[in-house]
């Protein structure tokens, strides 16, 4: 076949097809591509899989800021049937046996962490109350603890006036308060922290391995020179560009689902308030956006090495100023303002946290739904317009 | 030595995982002569050459070098210094961002030379290569045989009595080849004593060498002087002997390149015009005007040395690269880089193997079949040919990396030809290719170019190939010299051979005189008085200080580094110090009162006063507080029931229903301690009020402090720990980097076979990074004071001195994890996660250590950042001193030798 009649058939076939349908059609097949390229590695894979399994457990099960474990000490100078009773009512799981020392160690355990909590009994202090005079008792609480020392201080003091009031019932003068308060909470009825942690460890780990995974593919075909090759093809940038976020995004969201049944439902025993179809498609929104954060990190690191440097900031940040670690209310305004506008994570992180727990509908989520579409067209924007620009070193 | 040969080498065998580099070698080389080891890429000349320099550890066999066992790390230690060994590629053991002068510099350092005589060595060095005009420009900056002329300035700062140099030529233009290989020999001629091993894939060079070993697939085929190998085989070229020696099963597949004369083209309209192409990358011109008009059908050939442009024009015509000037043409048609239509004309060949290496041969066949749209009935038929014709057959469920290179260059021609373009451009198609493959793959390209009148615009450093072009085009910095047919060119310049051509070129466009040419010294000249030889020092400060330096100067000139050694502690903590807080503040919430007395309202308003809520419009019905609860606007929901006051005034104990949000338990849990107190508040004061007599609660006081942190701010708490976190976070990435990008550049190589030893290597090494995380320190604790208004309220001096050891222990931490991981990539995230998990779990930055236990407490203790955190913590927030913390102090201390230690015996001075 000559030179001249191999272009035009190659021109005919070319226009037998409309502009639209060819673009999907690179796209499906580069979306097999990167399908298959992420097969090829094992290691992205096995951190795949751990980051959606093993990991959430532990991280659910394992360090969570539920005050439990509270290390307490007791300088019991009173002896008396009360003071023992409020020592044996400091008891596990909530907190570690109480430790009996003296009024002068208190300064040296505190001093050292060994002790977070210190309770001095006065002496005298049953006596005191029975017959009817004020008593007072000290907690010193080490207040750079920060996850217990609030929440453990209100359960000693509880403890106390239970185990007071206990002691001190059927007596005349005494009358219990006056109002029932009765504290129910709602979505989660006994608080338990793994509920919350679990489901937030499975949003970090999308976060995680979206941004790498998608950034690693782009600059592992620019390191390999195999991106150029692409390029001489008919194929635009929009379209490889789009087949590695499609392709990674169905990948982690795949993982994700599995996550959420298997390791969260199942495994942990977390119910899920609402609905995982609906969650699964604002998940896939967020991987959009974060696939084409990583994008854009890929065209701005010319290494792997300098890309390691620029998402491990990068990602912590995103991660502990989303919500999912600490209250978003927490922050000082300007500081959530300016998360809510470059990062799309607080806005899933709230969507999450409305669906899968509260039960919350489209209606009620779908303006973090558009939050979403907004910042990642804005990523994705960015990310093709360095594209062509930084392949060539211009 | 004693025997006439510098190294020998018996029955040695060396693996690469599966590959087999060295299959029982046996060979001797001879002393004070100038030795070649020849061959194609990957039949384990490297592997032989590491192994004598000794930066390589024998697996099998032995390796004698100055009649000394090389296994033996004494002999090593001993004359190791008199080797100089300079690694493949093109300045591989160069740093790019240090000049010339410096890398030299670094060098003589680490040879313990001291300033005037590193300074006299230098000048020498550079007037012989003639790179003296650059001493002060970045060795990243200077062209490829630049490049290979300051490595071999680097390697010869120390007189060696070898040198051993791995393709030192490799992608080199002929000029600059025939200059190097002149210096070597006025090196030789002076110091005549010193034995050369050169390890080259050209086989035209490799004939002005003394002694030759031939090898092929891990074997020595022949070895002897040059004259001897031609006459053993009578061939005249050493291209000819080395095919003629290869086993009879390989010569089988070799047939002659014939090239037969192209038919007439029968179109006016040429394939490619270039009309004043030009190419600016800022203000360094990589093509500089351009021109030239390519026939269809023609085989077009580009020669030049590396980087003198040939790429960029070709990625030009490909359209991959816009043209800041000037115009080119495909087909008459002005090529524009969006322009599919060209494209389809176009197969395109890049300089490296760019193919999916995770994808099968099929796989890759395949997808450029569907990409280029063939039709898909004709896809499996042109897969079918494609494999026949380019013999793939049997690798067609392959990966490429598995492949040898010239069965990887075939598929990538394959792959080229695939959508039947009219024209091929293929970068360098054959660089490290053996003749065979190379014989074979140009008797396709010339097929193609007669038979289906394809335009083929090739680069290539062969001369053999370039005489199969129709017409070749000399380039040199960006410009073309000359374009013409190989003899029009030959003899326009009346030179002997192409090569001889293409030299004269290029020295008339630098200028240089070529009269001046040295020949090799004779091998037999009476051998100087050898010299006492000093045995290294066991350990030199001024090699550690050679590596200190020589980082810190690297360091301060990657603006990305930098940025993340300084900015990112700084935007770190700034972020968590504002953002990681457990204050729970501003709760919204809102009332359902169904009883609305002055009793209900009271209660509401102990609420709204309270700092901790915020009040919201009140709730009208069960439904919307479901509803309001749901949406997230509300927190907390009360619920006062109906009659609330009046039972309240009986006595009756009306029952409050309070509602949380428990999405976010330690939020829950937090308000619900808020709420416990409230409404023991206002039972208080209710009774207080309605004095009908003592609560239980009203007798008893309890006193609660919060020590260390009166105001109870997460802020107080959180900063020390952040600077905890962050002193480990960052200096461990930064030093796991600094060992791990040596391995990825190639200049480890200058640890492997210098005399530094592991621990000054590591221990330089780790100073400039100890020295930037004392920096940023001294910025997070100026944040802190300043910013976030945490003092120190204990002893400065205990938290300066406990950062040190920390620093010291956290930086060796990284050095060691850097001896296990490859890659800068997997440093990066391994260090990250390795020291996130327990710094932030474990060391009490969110749990009390004293809260721990079993596992979690192990770990915790097992690593120094439990260590650090009440140093930190302790200083900052409550007030402590060298008394209460100086077991930390030594167990930091301990940390940091235990690294170091480890890392020391983790790493390899040879490689495996």
């Amino acid at each position: 076949m000559s030179a001249e009649t191999s272009a035009t058939t190659q021109g005919r076939s070319g226009q037998r097809l409309s502009g639209l349908r060819i673009h999907l059609q690179n796209i499906v097949q580069l979306v097999i591509k990167e399908l298959r390229s992420i097969r090829a590695d094992p290691v992205m894979l096995i951190l795949l899989v751990y980051s959606f399994s093993i990991a959430v457990y532990t991280v659910a099960t394992g360090a969570s800021t539920e005050a439990k474990n509270l290390s307490v000490g007791i300088v019991d100078e009173d002896r008396s049937d009360l003071s023992r009773q409020i020592r044996n009512a400091l008891n596990p799981p909530l907190f570690k046996s109480a430790v009996p020392i003296n009024a002068g160690e208190i300064d040296e355990e505190m001093d050292h962490g060994r002790l977070v909590f210190v309770l001095e009994i006065p002496p005298s202090f049953q006596a005191d109350l029975l017959s009817g005079r004020r008593a007072s008792v000290q907690l010193n609480v080490d207040a750079t603890a920060m996850t217990q020392a609030g929440n453990g201080a209100v359960y000693i003091q509880s403890i106390i006036a239970q185990e007071v009031t206990n002691f001190l019932a059927g007596r005349e003068t005494v009358t219990s308060a006056p109002v029932n308060v009765v504290i129910r909470a709602k979505f989660n009825p006994n608080l338990d922290s793994a509920w919350f942690t679990s489901v937030m460890q499975v949003i970090n780990s999308i976060t995680l391995l979206t941004v790498i995974l998608t950034g690693a593919a782009l600059i592992r075909e620019r390191e390999q020179g195999t991106v150029e090759h692409l390029l001489v093809m008919p194929v635009v940038p929009t379209e490889i560009m789009l087949a590695k976020i499609i392709a990674n995004g169905l990948v982690i969201l795949v993982a994700a689902g599995l996550s959420l049944a298997l390791v969260v439902q199942w495994w942990l025993q977390v119910p899920i308030a609402g609905s995982l179809v609906l969650f699964l498609a604002g998940a896939g929104l967020y991987v959009f956006a974060v696939a084409a954060l990583g994008i854009m990190l890929g065209t701005l690191a010319t290494t792997m090495g300098q890309f390691g440097l620029l998402a491990i900031p990068i990602l912590v940040l995103m991660q502990l100023l989303s919500g999912s670690s600490t209250p978003m209310e927490s922050m000082p305004v300007w500081l959530q303002y300016t998360m809510q506008v470059i990062s799309p994570t607080p806005h899933f992180v709230a969507f999450a946290q409305a669906v899968l727990y509260r039960g919350a509908g489209f209606s009620v989520v779908w303006l973090q739904l558009v939050a979403l579409i907004v910042i990642g067209g804005v990523y994705f924007s960015y990310a093709l317009s360095r594209f062509r620009r930084v392949i060539f070193g211009d | 030595m004693s025997d006439g040969y510098i190294a020998r080498v018996e029955n040695v065998s060396h693996r690469y995982g599966k590959t087999v580099a060295l299959d029982d070698v046996s060979i001797a080389f001879p002393a004070r002569r100038m030795v070649g080891v020849i061959g194609p890429d990957g039949v384990g000349k490297s592997a032989l050459l590491a192994l004598v320099a000794g930066v390589r550890q024998i697996q099998t066999g032995v390796v004698t070098v100055f009649d000394g066992d090389m296994a033996d790390k004494a002999h090593r230690e001993k004359h190791g210094a008199r080797i100089a060994y300079m690694p493949q590629g093109l300045g591989r053991n160069l740093y790019p961002t240090l000049s010339v002068f410096e890398n030299i510099d670094f060098h003589g350092r680490l040879f313990g030379q001291g300033e005037a005589e590193r300074r006299r060595r230098i000048d020498e060095l550079l007037q012989a290569t003639g790179l003296d005009p650059f001493e002060d420009r970045p060795a990243g900056k200077l062209s490829g045989g630049m490049k290979q002329k300051l490595s071999l300035c680097c390697a010869l700062i120390h007189d060696p009595d070898l040198l051993i140099l791995d393709e030192p030529t490799t992608g080199v233009d002929p000029l600059s080849r025939g200059q190097f290989w002149d210096l070597i020999n006025t090196i030789r001629s002076r110091r005549p004593q010193m034995s050369v091993i050169v390890a080259t894939a050209y086989m035209d060079e490799a004939e002005r060498f003394d002694w030759l070993a031939a090898m092929d697939d891990g074997k020595v085929i022949a070895s002897g002087p040059v004259a001897e190998i031609l006459a053993k085989t009578g061939q005249r070229s050493l291209e000819a002997a080395f095919i003629a020696l290869l086993p009879e099963a390989k010569r089988a597949h070799h047939q002659e390149v014939v090239v037969r004369p192209r038919p007439a083209s029968d179109s006016a309209v040429p394939a490619i015009e270039a009309e004043g192409l030009t190419r600016r990358f800022g203000n360094f011109t990589a093509v500089d005007h351009v021109s030239f008009r390519i026939e269809r059908g023609e085989i077009f050939g580009f020669l030049g040395s590396n980087g003198c442009g040939k790429s960029t024009v070709m990625k030009m015509l490909t359209g991959l690269l816009p043209a800041s000037e000037g115009t080119a043409k495909l087909f008459g048609k002005p090529m524009g880089s969006n322009d599919m239509e060209t494209r389809r004309n176009v197969g395109y060949m890049s300089q490296a193997f760019s193919l999916y290496t995770e994808l099968t041969v099929r796989q890759n066949l395949e997808l450029h079949a569907k990409l280029y749209h063939l039709p898909s009935e004709e896809i499996e038929g042109r897969i079918a040919e494609l494999l026949e014709r380019y013999d793939l057959k049997d690798v067609v469920d392959a990966r490429p990396d598995s492949l040898p290179l010239g069965i990887k260059q075939r598929l990538q021609l394959a792959v080229a030809v695939l959508h039947r373009p009219a024209m091929l451009i293929l970068d360098e198609p054959t660089s490290g290719v053996d003749p065979i493959a190379r014989d074979a793959f140009w008797r396709t390209l010339i097929d193609l170019s007669r038979d289906d009148g394809v335009t083929i615009f090739l680069s290539t450093h062969f001369m053999n190939e370039a005489e199969r072009c129709d017409r070749i085009s000399l380039m040199h910095a960006g410009k073309v010299l000359a374009v013409g047919t190989p003899e029009e060119l030959v003899k326009e310049r009346g030179s002997a051979s192409l090569e001889d051509t293409f030299v004269d070129y290029l020295a008339e466009a630098a200028g240089i005189d070529r009269e001046a040419r040295t020949e090799a010294p004779d091998p037999n000249a009476a051998a100087p008085a050898p010299e006492p030889i000093r045995p290294p020092r066991r350990f030199d400060p001024k090699r550690l200080w050679a590596y200190s330096r020589r980082e810190t100067m690297e360091l301060l000139r990657d603006p990305i580094r930098l940025a993340f050694a300084f900015l990112g502690p700084l935007v770190l903590m700034i972020a968590f110090g504002f953002g990681i807080s457990f204050d729970v503040e501003n709760l919204r919430f809102s009332a359902l009162d169904h009883d609305n007395t002055p009793e209900s309202r009271q209660l509401v308003e102990a609420f709204s006063g309270s700092r901790y809520f915020e009040e919201r419009p009140p709730l009208r019905s069960s439904g919307e507080l479901d509803q309001r609860l749901r949406t997230g606007e509300l927190q907390l929901a009360i619920e006062i029931p109906p009659g609330f006051g009046r039972d309240l005034q009986s006595g009756r104990k009306p029952e409050v229903a309070v509602w949380l949000d428990g999405a976010m338990p330690f939020r829950a849990e937090t308000t619900k301690g808020y709420v416990t107190g409230l409404a023991a508040q206002y039972a208080k004061e209710w009774l207080v009020q309605n004095s009908t007599g003592t609560s239980a609660a009203s007798l008893i006081n309890i006193e609660t402090r919060f020590r260390y942190n009166q105001a109870f701010k997460s802020v107080n708490a959180m900063v020390p720990s952040v600077i905890m976190l962050m002193l480990i976070l960052i200096p461990a990435i930064m030093s796991a980097i600094a060992v791990v990008r040596e391995k990825e550049t190639g200049s480890i190589a200058n640890f492997q076979s210098t005399p530094i030893t592991k621990f000054e290597f590591l221990f330089g090494k780790q100073l400039p990074y100890i020295a930037i995380a004392m920096i940023s320190f001294v910025l997070l604790v100026l944040l802190a004071l300043f910013l976030f208004g945490v003092p120190i309220k204990g002893s400065a001096a205990l938290l300066a001195l406990g950062t040190l050891l920390y620093v010291t222990a956290t930086t060796g931490f990284g050095q060691l994890i850097s001896t296990f991981t490859k890659t800068q990539v997997s440093a990066v995230f391994a260090t990250a996660i390795l020291s996130i998990i327990p710094a932030v779990n474990f060391s009490g930055l969110l749990v009390p250590v004293a809260s721990l236990s079993g596992g979690a407490r192990l770990i915790g203790l097992g690593f120094p950042t439990a260590w650090y955190q009440p140093i930190s913590v302790g200083t900052f927030t409550k007030g402590l001193g060298f008394d209460d913390l100086s077991f930390n102090l030594v167990m930091l201390a301990g940390f940091s030798l235990l690294f170091l230690a480890l890392a020391q015996l983790l790493l390899r001075k040879q490689e495996l």
